[in-house]
């Protein structure tokens, strides 16, 4: 369980991390979405105590992460950034870790299996892939058997074979009753993963929601409509609130549901070909939930532009 | 490379973090870092090779010296020049223990597994400071019979006045470079800052302080470490040089206000 009250960071002017207040509750992925440079991954280092909050507070299990005596019993962690010596080997970076919680040899070999690093153990780490060194990050994160999991972006750089994987281990971690949070700027692959979505947009909290209401939220009532009748179906349709836009041989129509629509060509006596209620997807519904928030637009937005560009 | 898709072992004895278990932790790091033993072996081997061929060139040319360079002449003092080398081995390395890991992320790992972040400092300072003083005790014997081998007749023995003290304090001096060395990684950070500034403490400041007034030389170029550990170790001292006994005590107040900045920048800065 991690709790964030009122967290806030600060780089000299550049704010971070505003007033971010959440849960992350045991038993279930909850994964931290937002755009690149949002905060999630300045929230992460909050949480971890690597980073001092300029305000507000964050606790696992009831305590700041400093105070719990096996600190990595509490949460394990995979960062963005790979937090490892690259001259060191695997085995002797994990056998570091362990030795400070006093963690058996025995161990560190069954991560090390565990995430399928056993033959390239004893290299140096710096000759390791973005993957090998994604599944050593896991390996460090899962070494203490935490309670507590909080991965940065954990999918970075691994084959489809290793995504798979990661996301069958998020699962279960998180069906043996543990915390899992997971940051990821794609949507497309926590709909896969998580059950419960925090977004955040510049720092700020912008939805904390189960997955399935993010997606019924954002889907926006677009209606496909084709029809021979198609123009004069859509001169009966029109109101204050509806709009219809001709799309090749059909319409678009929004602000009315297909039932509506069908009854309507019904009492019309207007025969339809396509009666399509169009799903928003997912990356839709995110691009237009943090659309305001990405830190720098690409050159061709809006003219408030000024205003992103200084912060 | 096959994945398999466990999940994690239900019974894994972990304990509480302590000052000895992240000692243990640091002496794998240690160890396991193939930059430890090249400069360690570069030291040694600077003030042994010094030693040995400084000797013979002296031997050789005795005959060509004149008589005031025959009179300063110390074979003790004479075979342990190569501190002036080893010295910057050391302090490389020490810089680079704590410096190495903010250069590569590791200090992350590092502090998500101590996260109270002083036993780290104290770890490495400690560890490290151990390694110097045991090594380069030896270091510094060998090289005083590696110089009076090559000194021949104008060499002397361990029997010697002083012959002792000056052994104990190059690997005393060379202690408290370590230790000042780690210091200014853990303040500091980056290895190349670092390592100048500490440079630039033990070879620059003393020639810089020439620029100043005789008057005031006297009260500050001792008090450099270069000058403090110059005054412990040298069998034949300048005597502009502190006694031995204030220069231990300072270089004891160089390492303490080191560590005492180490300390307030590691346990306040962000990472």
């Amino acid at each position: 369980m991690i709790e964030a009250r009122g967290l806030t960071k600060k780089y000299g002017d550049k704010v971070a991390v505003s007033d971010l207040t959440f849960s992350v509750r045991p038993g279930m992925v909850t994964g931290f979405l937002g755009p690149n440079g949002a905060g999630k991954s300045t929230t992460m280092r909050l949480i971890l105590g690597l980073d001092a909050p300029t305000s507000g507070s964050v606790t696992i299990d009831g305590a700041p992460y400093a105070e719990h005596p096996k600190p990595l019993k509490v949460v394990g962690s995979l960062l963005e950034a790979r937090a490892v010596h690259t001259s060191r080997s695997a085995y002797n970076h994990l056998r570091a870790l362990a030795a400070t919680h006093g963690i058996g040899i025995g161990r560190v070999h069954e991560v090390i299996e565990m995430v399928g690093l056993a033959e390239v153990a004893r290299k140096r780490v710096g000759g390791f892939s973005l993957g090998m060194g994604q599944r050593l990050g896991i390996a460090s994160a899962l070494l203490a058997d935490p309670s507590t999991l909080i991965l940065d972006e954990p999918v970075n750089g691994l084959d489809p074979d290793g995504i798979r994987w990661i996301r069958d281990l998020l699962k279960s971690l998180a069906a043996e009753g543990r915390t899992v949070f997971v940051s990821s700027h794609l949507m497309s692959e926590m709909a896969l993963t998580a059950e419960h979505v925090i977004v955040v947009g510049r720092g700020r909290l912008m939805a904390d929601m189960p997955v399935a209401d993010l997606i019924a939220q954002a889907s926006t009532k677009v209606v496909t409509v084709r029809s021979p009748q198609s123009a004069e179906l859509a001169a009966r349709l029109a109101a204050p609130d509806v709009t219809t836009r001709v799309v090749g041989a059909g319409i678009e129509v929004t602000g009315l549901t297909a039932a509506q629509i069908g009854d309507a060509a019904r009492d019309l006596g207007i025969a339809l070909h396509e009666l399509t209620p169009k799903q928003a997807s997912l990356e839709e519904a995110f691009m237009e939930m943090t659309r305001d928030e990405v830190e720098f637009h690409t050159p061709s937005a809006t003219a408030d532009d000024s205003t992103v560009g200084a912060a | 490379m096959s994945a398999t898709t466990s999940s994690v072992a239900p019974s894994v004895q972990v304990e509480r973090v302590t000052q000895v278990r992240v000692l243990r932790s640091e002496w794998v790091k240690m160890r396991s870092l193939r930059s430890t033993t090249f400069t360690l072996l570069a030291a040694v081997v600077a003030m042994n090779l010094l030693a040995g061929v400084g000797g013979a060139v002296f031997n050789a040319r005795w005959q060509h010296l004149d008589p005031i360079e025959r009179l300063r002449f110390n074979p003790i003092d004479h075979s342990l020049r190569g501190v002036v080398l080893a010295q910057l081995a050391v302090g490389v390395l020490g810089v680079l223990l704590i410096s190495g890991e903010y250069a590569t992320g590791m200090v992350r790992s590092t502090l998500a597994a101590v996260p109270t972040r002083l036993p780290v400092l104290w770890a490495k300072t400690a560890l490290y400071a151990v390694t110097i003083a045991v090594l380069m005790f030896a270091a510094s014997l060998a090289a005083f019979l590696v110089g009076q081998h090559f000194l021949q007749t104008h060499g002397t023995t361990l029997g010697a006045a002083h012959a002792w003290e000056s052994i104990f304090g190059i690997a005393g001096y060379l202690t408290a470079i370590g230790v000042l060395a780690v210091a200014l990684g853990f303040i500091i950070r980056s290895t190349a800052g670092g390592i100048a500034t500490l440079f630039g403490v033990l070879l620059v400041l003393p020639g810089l302080g020439s620029l100043l007034p005789t008057s005031w030389q006297d009260h500050t170029i001792p008090y450099l470490p270069s000058q403090a550990g110059e005054a412990i170790y040298a069998a034949n001292p300048d005597p502009s040089l502190l006694s031995p006994g204030h220069g231990v005590l300072v270089l004891v107040i160089w390492m303490a206000v080191a560590l005492a900045g180490a300390a307030y920048a590691l346990k306040t800065r962000d990472v």
